[in-house]
């Protein structure tokens, strides 16, 4: 058995608590007046100050600007820049709260791929993956709460909420029977309600096939874990477009789902080997070897790479056809977001590749965590460059708000997910393919 | 000088796989093994280095990219400028999204030809080549262990019937 260890637990809640303080100072210090957020952007308006044409600000000032006189126009930019610094602490939240929230739903559906699969190497990281996918509980209903706060009109994250805004746009009126409050709420319930059920059902089979006689658990779960997986591919392509496309709602791509898929899969996979490697350095996992390590860093490999061709297929596409309606999307993040639009495909792509490509790299443990906190931090950014423009424009930054989100999750994840690992036997024991992993050898 | 040779014939992989092992236990020189397919850590079990493939491939996908880059330049760039998609730019870099494709691919398919040529120039394969397997049956369900005999014939055969061979022959190579 497991025990957390004080002085992990200790870390988490100063994390928590240091995260904490860093989201309220993000809250407090955002401008509650046109004045304010004139006098903030005055104070370190240095060189970026000039470029407000991207689109989401279209999307505002087309509903205030009528007039189409410059002052009104000025008014309307004034109010929108407003909204931006505003939407900020929000922003950094919500980013934080969906990028620790996608790290248990990826570690989830790579479980799931494993018992779908029946893979004999992985029966002994089972349990690592159920104490991760253990956080899509809290996860999941924090982000649902972001959502109803977004619906009640707290923030601006989603334009689209804004009865005022869609009663003088055109597309988003088009849109309205699928894009509204009440349906993008009823599908988050679902969709969300769906998973930690899979989970909740696999995790008591698995525990369940320990104490058994036979293996009817075992296949039970096979088959939860098979349905699980199309309903997963279909609900996990509709969250995309809900939670992150809709937060620009006049653009869309058709391969977002697998996108954000592809994202959040190499994030759980990273995160299921770096718990693996930290339990395994405590002396806890003694059956796991080199070869379970290096089965996870080749997938964290070929994923980076599966991103990387998602990213790009999606790039060059509305790159070559050059749509002034689809290139805005990439116009906005080159203009305004170039270091970390650019700097994430290095993160996610070049390193991953550099470093992960010698098989002999993908066994040392220590090289395996590095590698995986740089895909972490290049997929946070992800996250970010899919949110923020829209949501924040050329006001972004990464300060207290952000890094103190990044911290309260990181910190909330550490907490929940090591405390589960607590409650049951980190090495399930009646798993019919345990031998098989036991003795995995590559 | 005509060495002689020791074969040692064995019919499943596993019983080969401890054979392997207990006949470098006892500090015996395996010449070769004659296997009917893959057997996975024959390698390692053998003793053999580690294959250096690998890094051939990688140098060979970087050829691929290094032509796949100076091709498209004089192609689409210099030798007839082109305007791709609208972007009549004429510099490579401003272009080069539309090159990532075939970038890719060039990389890959130099990287796996130029792998499987060398592999076969390493291994002494060419066409219409006489096949070096020592009996028929090492294609079909048998595999042959090649040992060298230095005035200890007695000894290797004892140990060999001890791991499970299901023949011994000697022959002259």
């Amino acid at each position: 058995m497991y025990t957390f260890s004080s002085r992990l637990k200790i870390a988490s809640i100063i994390l928590m608590v240091v995260g904490a303080l860093g989201i309220g100072v993000g809250f407090m210090s955002a401008p509650g007046t046109i004045e304010e957020a004139k006098a903030m952007v005055a104070s370190h308006n240095d060189g970026h100050g000039d470029t407000h044409t991207d689109e989401t600000e279209h999307v505002v000032s087309e509903g205030h600007g009528e007039e189409a006189q410059d002052e009104s126009h000025d008014a309307a930019h004034d109010e929108h820049v407003l909204h931006q610094l505003q939407n900020k602490p929000w922003a950094a939240l919500y980013v934080a709260a969906f990028f620790f929230f996608m790290i248990a739903l990826g570690a989830l559906a790579f479980y799931a791929v494993q018992r779908a699969s029946q893979a004999g190497w992985a029966p002994l990281l089972f349990r690592v993956m159920e104490g991760i996918t253990a956080y899509l509980v809290p996860g999941g209903i924090i982000v649902f709460v972001i959502l109803v706060l977004s619906v009640m009109h707290m923030n601006h994250l989603f334009v689209w909420m804004d009865a005022d805004v869609v009663a003088h746009d055109k597309l988003l009126q088009g849109k309205a029977g699928f894009l509204n409050p009440t349906f993008f709420l009823v599908r988050a319930a679902i969709f969300l309600g769906g998973w930690i059920f899979y989970r909740e059902i696999s995790r008591r089979l698995s525990i369940k096939q320990d104490e058994s006689d036979d293996n009817s658990n075992f296949k039970k779960n096979f088959k939860w874990s098979a349905g699980f997986l199309v309903f997963y591919l279909i609900s996990e392509s509709m969250m995309s477009w809900d939670w992150i496309m809709s937060v620009d709602p006049h653009w869309f791509s058709t391969l977002f789902g697998w996108y954000v898929f592809a994202s959040m899969f190499v994030s759980g996979i990273t995160v299921i080997a770096m718990v693996t490697i930290y339990l395994k350095s405590k002396d806890y996992l003694p059956e796991v070897n080199d070869s379970h390590i290096h089965d996870l860093a080749k997938f964290m490999f070929g994923i980076s790479i599966f991103w990387t061709y998602l990213w790009f297929s999606q790039f060059m596409l509305i790159w070559y056809s050059n749509i002034p309606e689809e290139v805005t999307y990439f116009v906005t993040r080159i203009e305004d977001f170039k270091l970390p639009f650019f700097g994430m495909v290095v993160m996610n792509f070049v390193l991953p590749f550099l470093l992960l490509m010698n098989s002999d790299y993908k066994r040392i443990n220590w090289f395996v965590i590095m590698s995986g906190i740089i895909i972490l931090a290049g997929h946070y950014m992800d996250v970010f460059n899919m949110i923020m423009p829209s949501t924040v424009g050329d006001q972004w930054s990464i300060g207290i708000p952000e890094i103190g989100a990044i911290l309260f999750f990181a910190g909330l994840f550490i907490f929940w997910v090591f405390r589960a690992l607590t409650k049951v036997p980190l090495q399930p024991k009646r798993n019919p393919f345990i031998e098989e992993s036991r003795h995995f050898h590559y | 000088m005509a060495s002689k040779v020791l074969h040692a014939y064995y019919n499943d992989d596993d019983v080969l796989m401890h054979a392997v092992k207990k006949v470098k236990d006892a500090k015996h020189h395996i010449e070769e093994v004659y296997c009917p397919f893959p057997v996975h850590g024959l390698d390692k079990a053998m003793g053999l280095a580690p294959t250096r493939i690998a890094i051939t491939s990688f140098m060979y996908g970087c050829l691929g990219l290094i032509v796949a880059i100076v091709m498209m330049n004089y192609i689409m760039i210099q030798d007839w400028p082109q305007d791709i998609g609208g972007k009549p730019s004429f510099s490579y870099i401003e272009n080069m999204p539309a090159f990532v494709p075939i970038m890719f691919e060039l990389t890959v398919f130099f990287a796996a030809h130029l792998m499987v040529i060398t592999f076969y120039l390493r291994s002494r394969l060419w066409p219409f080549k006489k096949a070096e397997n020592p009996d028929v049956r090492t294609t079909d369900d048998h595999f042959v262990m090649e040992l060298a005999i230095h005035d200890n014939e007695k000894e290797l055969k004892n140990l060999l019937m001890d791991t499970g061979a299901v023949e011994i022959n000697v022959s002259e190579k």
